[in-house]
């Protein structure tokens, strides 16, 4: 830790939140331009119809109404569509079947909420009067929304490109490995699960406002983006909205996302497009509405699996067919999610032989799906996770016991489905665990909690996740249309303040502390002298963005990469300073000293000759103080641990109560332990979100019964108990910092925690996500039915 | 939001008048349910009469063996009164249930009985404890008041002024919310007024709030936990949505009317 205490490892304070929640933060919808309008889209009631014609005649001369504009003039625009950017390959060789994804429907609407025309109106009221005067005349069709019926070659065919919805059929690991396994097998654990539908619901909605300047012929977006600089880039290079070059893309304060703002959506491609059109900005702002109907889903699969172990309960193969629903379009990145983001991550903890999964990825009638908190890593988590604590009650071992029977303990490992574990220590997250949630009590808990009447349950979940997202030419040869490096830039100012400008965005992470904490540590200044720029196109350098828990390990390190050039530098420089050689002079607390002696100056004097130039031979050195580097990582990194789960059941009702939480994690380095548990927090109450209480539902029509909070249960504090948690440490040894990411762990680790504990409480197995009070009641009544037909 | 004339009447008589002349006009109380249903273009009307300029509607009192609570008392005024705490504690501690500290503190009795949401708290409240609602008009016994889904005997221009509660020997209300939307899922609210126990249900009918039959008949056995063992309560007439089947409602009502009891005081 430096002198300043606001260094790596300090319990900083926020920087931002002051701004944050004093109402003074600028997102999107604060943002006001000169003559701006107001879109509002007019969407499909229906989940599946074609668009036989549009009369949008009275609409355009209702008051205030500045332009109704269609599919048709989109493609009379030649506006390109939406893409997704990761190609995967099937098992046969082919390539995935992306169907067309126009901005604004071109002939057909393929779910609930698809645009079908946007309204730009001199006020939002008058845009929404107009939609209403709009006429469509739609040929409803049959429509489908469970993914396992979207193969059935009765389903209606969603696009004309993907025969029995499928859009590939992937596979990954040995085939062949993992059946002689099975063969090995003296016990098989089977298991069928739906990985239920989520929807992010972050804070603010998604908004974007459209400009467009005539005399420069150049375009600005603001959005609320993860990513600023990869909206740009699809936008211009895919979609041909506007020359990069010509395009600003600014993503300012965003007010949560959780994946949902990765991604390219066809809201803010209509308000660039339609600025420049009309020559006026264009904004919108999704109401609560439009959130549940087009900001991209999460999670959605529908698994069986199976574990083969020997007599002694060591793990020989698993063998996992997944089928995920990626909705009525491919998502930016929805291709990934269910390949390789899940099936890579299936050997969990474990030494596993043999693993082989298929995937059979497909469209129905239903929001888009792509990543969301976790994005493939929760699905694989649970997976593996069920199907340890079901073997351990198949075999009567002890679960934790089973699950040290096979963790792996040798590093690097390789794993049977591409990942290489770099290091780890999951014997010290689990005794940390045990200890800290007194499972050595639980017997004595639970007879205490019969005595009352109710019923105790404990779930353990040993968990991993690959993040920091990830080597470039690794993704690349996996199908990524990107690299995932990132970028860094730092500016030392004249007067020793520096400037940071990254590629990673913040959108509730708190980088303006975290990354200033690193710089405090390396040039021993005060965090205040230290500011975060990022979300700018026309700020700060190409840069890949915030998700995948990628901004400590991969963001981080970049700006470390570029702190050392400036130490470098800086070092040069101060040697003329002091008349000694570079390699005499030690940088230590914010100054620069000559090996052995007393002479020393402090950074900021460095600073200011640096860019005087007076003291040193320019031609040599050149002036200034700004370095910049593009990092780009070696490996995934690894976060692991482990969550234990209580809960008591009222048989009654059915009604799950968390009864006690205990998080061990391991993320390497922490930055800011303070950050981290919140972190924490945030993950596992929507991992509890995801097995308790949420739960997006399509009715058999694909309408979209859960489109509010009325019938959507997020998480409420009241919900969650008091969190645990504790931490232990092996440096990540792929960066410098030793960091490994922490953004998603709770999300993933939680769900599998909780449905372990709750079918421990009540013996059953058979207890779909989320578990509410009713599935918990009507497990109980089956479990007693049929234990009564057994007396 | 459509646009529509906004009315902020001084007293009932002028608030009678506007209703009798004003085209297309709706009640405006704390305005929980109809402002959302404005601002989302569910509904939409020319004018809206707020009642809440009118003085001493929201007075809450016990006169001789009933307690009155005027349609403008907040739930939060009435979940905080002595005087409802006192008289019928069970009335106080339902209306803390009621949605969250926002709502609580806009959202009216009058209001939410008006409205007669079919998951709203205190319908089944009012009816268990055999109550009378005083309108602008007329009083009407709380059995003759709710008809149905969102019905109500309200006539056209008819305004609510005030409840009044017999007060009860016991009283006990349990709900079990809707994990979402916290409204009922199944509220039993149950009275014992000396004549008998009444028992009514919120949250869990086809129709809105109604009196069981079933627990009625068993508390015969007297007002006590165990009157209700084995108590079995039809399903037919209760909803079936995507967070209860209508069995499992059928069998919160047991459960809840005995922790109702359990809980009465």
């Amino acid at each position: 830790m430096t002198s300043t205490g606001t260094g790596i490892g300090a319990a900083v304070r926020r920087k931002e939140d002051q701004r944050f929640i004093t109402g003074e933060g600028h997102y999107t919808d604060d943002i006001n331009r000169e003559g701006q309008t107001y879109a509002y889209f007019l969407r499909s009631p229906h989940p599946h119809a074609t668009i036989r014609k549009i009369d949008k005649a009275k609409a355009e001369k209702m008051p205030g109404v500045v332009a109704v504009l269609t599919g048709a003039e989109l493609a009379a625009d030649k506006i390109g569509n939406l893409i997704c950017g990761w190609a995967i390959t099937s098992k046969d060789g082919s390539p995935m079947n992306m169907g067309p994804h126009p901005a604004l429907a071109q002939g057909k609407v393929r779910h609930v909420g698809d645009q079908v025309a946007v309204v730009i109106a001199e006020t939002l009221n008058q845009a929404k009067d107009a939609a209403a005067e709009i006429r469509v005349d739609y040929g409803v069709l049959p429509a489908v929304a469970d993914p396992a019926k979207a193969r059935d070659p009765k389903s209606p065919q969603i696009h004309d490109n993907a025969p029995r919805n499928t859009i590939y059929e992937w596979s990954l690991g040995d085939a062949q490995a993992t059946e002689a396994a099975f063969k090995n097998a003296k016990h098989v654990t089977k298991l069928k699960l739906v990985n239920n539908r989520l929807i992010p619901n972050a804070i603010e909605p998604r908004a974007a406002i459209g400009d467009y300047d005539a005399g420069t012929d150049s375009s600005t977006l603001w959005v609320t983006s993860q990513n600023p600089h990869v909206h740009r880039l699809v936008m211009a290079a895919f979609m041909g909205l506007a020359p990069e070059n010509k395009f600003r893309v600014i993503a300012p304060d965003v007010g949560g996302a959780f994946g949902s703002k990765i991604f390219i959506y066809a809201e803010e491609s209509v308000c660039l497009w339609a600025a420049k059109r009309l020559k006026r900005p264009v904004r919108w702002t999704g109401d609560r509405s439009e959130s549940f109907q087009t900001d991209a889903h999460g999670r959605d699969h529908v698994t069986s699996a199976e574990l083969a172990l020997d007599a002694a309960g060591k793990i020989l193969g698993l063998r996992v067919h997944t089928i995920a629903n990626l909705g009525a379009y491919m998502s930016t990145f929805s291709s990934s999610v269910p390949t390789y983001l899940y099936a890579t991550l299936l050997s969990g903890q474990y030494d596993i032989p043999a693993i082989y999964c298929e995937v059979d990825a497909v469209y129905t009638n239903t929001v888009p799906v792509d990543a969301y908190r976790g994005a493939g890593r929760p699905e694989a988590c649970f997976v593996i996770e069920r199907l340890m604590e079901i073997s351990a009650r198949e075999l009567h071992m002890d679960p934790a016991e089973l699950r040290r029977k096979n963790f792996i303990r040798k590093f690097p490992h390789q794993t049977p489905v591409i990942m290489a574990y770099d290091i780890g220590d999951y014997d010290a997250a689990l005794r940390k665990a045990l200890e800290i949630a007194d499972v050595k009590g639980f017997g004595h808990r639970k007879q205490e909690a019969s005595r009352r009447g109710k019923l105790l349950g404990l779930g353990y979940s040993t968990y991993i996740e690959a993040c920091g997202i990830a080597p470039s030419a690794a993704v690349g040869s996996l199908g990524a249309g990107v690299g995932l490096w990132e970028s860094a830039e730092v500016r030392v100012n004249p007067t020793g303040s520096v400037e940071i400008l990254t590629g990673s965005h913040s959108h509730g992470q708190g980088h303006e502390t975290t990354f200033a904490q690193l710089v405090s540590e390396r040039l021993g200044i005060p965090i205040e002298q230290v500011s975060i720029v990022h979300g700018d196109t026309d700020k700060v350098q190409f840069g890949m963005g915030t998700y995948g828990s990628r901004s400590g390990p991969v963001g981080m390190t970049a700006i470390v990469k570029a702190l050392d050039k400036i130490e470098a530098k800086a070092k040069k420089i101060a040697g003329h300073l002091l008349e000694a050689a570079p390699g005499d002079i030690e940088f230590k607390n914010g100054k620069f000293t000559v090996a052995g002696t007393d002479k020393s100056l402090a950074f900021g004097e460095v600073a200011l000759a640096a860019y005087v130039g007076h003291k040193f031979p320019t031609h040599e050195i050149e002036p200034g103080l700004k370095e910049g580097s593009f990092y780009d990582p070696t490996n995934f990194t690894f976060p692991s641990g482990c969550h234990i789960c209580e809960v008591e059941i009222d048989p009654e009702t059915g009604k799950t109560k968390i009864a006690r939480w205990t998080a061990v994690d391991d993320f390497g380095v922490l930055i800011n332990p303070m950050i981290v548990e919140g972190q924490v927090h945030g993950g596992i109450a929507q991992g509890i979100g995801q097995a308790l209480l949420e739960h997006c539902i399509y009715d058999e029509h694909a309408q979209l019964v859960t489109g509010s909070y009325m019938d959507y249960t997020m998480p409420r504090a009241d919900d969650l108990p008091s969190f645990k948690i504790g931490i232990t440490v092996t440096k990540c040894p792929s960066n410098p910092l030793g960091v490994k990411g922490c953004g998603e762990a709770g999300a993933i680790a939680a769900p599998v925690a909780l449905i372990n504990a709750v079918t421990d409480a009540i013996g059953s197995e058979d207890i779909a996500m989320p578990a509410t009070a009713q599935t918990v009641w009507q497990a109980i009544q089956k479990t007693h039915r049929h234990r009564r037909a057994a007396e | 939001m459509h646009s529509f004339t906004y009315h902020r009447p001084a007293n009932i008589k002028a608030a009678q008048a506007l209703l009798a002349k004003a085209k297309d006009a709706k009640v405006l109380a704390g305005g929980q349910t109809l402002i959302p249903s404005l601002k989302l273009r569910l509904t939409s009307y020319d004018n809206i009469v707020d009642l809440k300029a009118i003085k001493g509607l929201d007075k809450i009192e016990v006169k001789g063996k009933n307690l009155l609570i005027g349609a403008l008392a907040t739930h939060s005024a009435v979940a905080t009164s002595a005087t409802v705490k006192k008289a019928i504690p069970a009335l106080a501690n339902l209306a803390s249930m009621i949605g969250d500290p926002a709502v609580r503190n806009l959202g009216t009795i009058g209001g939410s009985i008006a409205n007669n949401d079919p998951a709203a708290d205190y319908p089944g409240a009012l009816l268990a404890l055999d109550a009378t609602v005083i309108t602008s008009k007329r009083k009407i016994p709380a059995d003759k008041f709710f008809k149905g889904l969102f019905e109500t005997a309200l006539g056209k221009g008819e305004i609510v002024l005030q409840v009044s509660f017999p007060i009860p020997r016991k009283a006990g209300y349990a709900k079990f919310p809707n994990p979402a939307s916290r409204f009922a899922l199944v509220g039993v609210f149950v009275a014992d007024n000396g004549k008998g126990a009444r028992a009514a249900v919120t949250g869990a009918g086809e129709q809105g709030a109604f009196r069981s039959k079933e627990l009625e008949a068993a508390l015969k056995k007297g007002f006590k936990p165990e009157s209700l063992a084995g108590v079995k309560v039809s399903a037919s007439g209760l909803n079936s949505d995507i967070h209860a089947a209508a069995d499992y409602r059928a069998h919160l009502i047991g459960v809840m009317a005995k922790r109702a009891i359990e809980a009465a005081a």
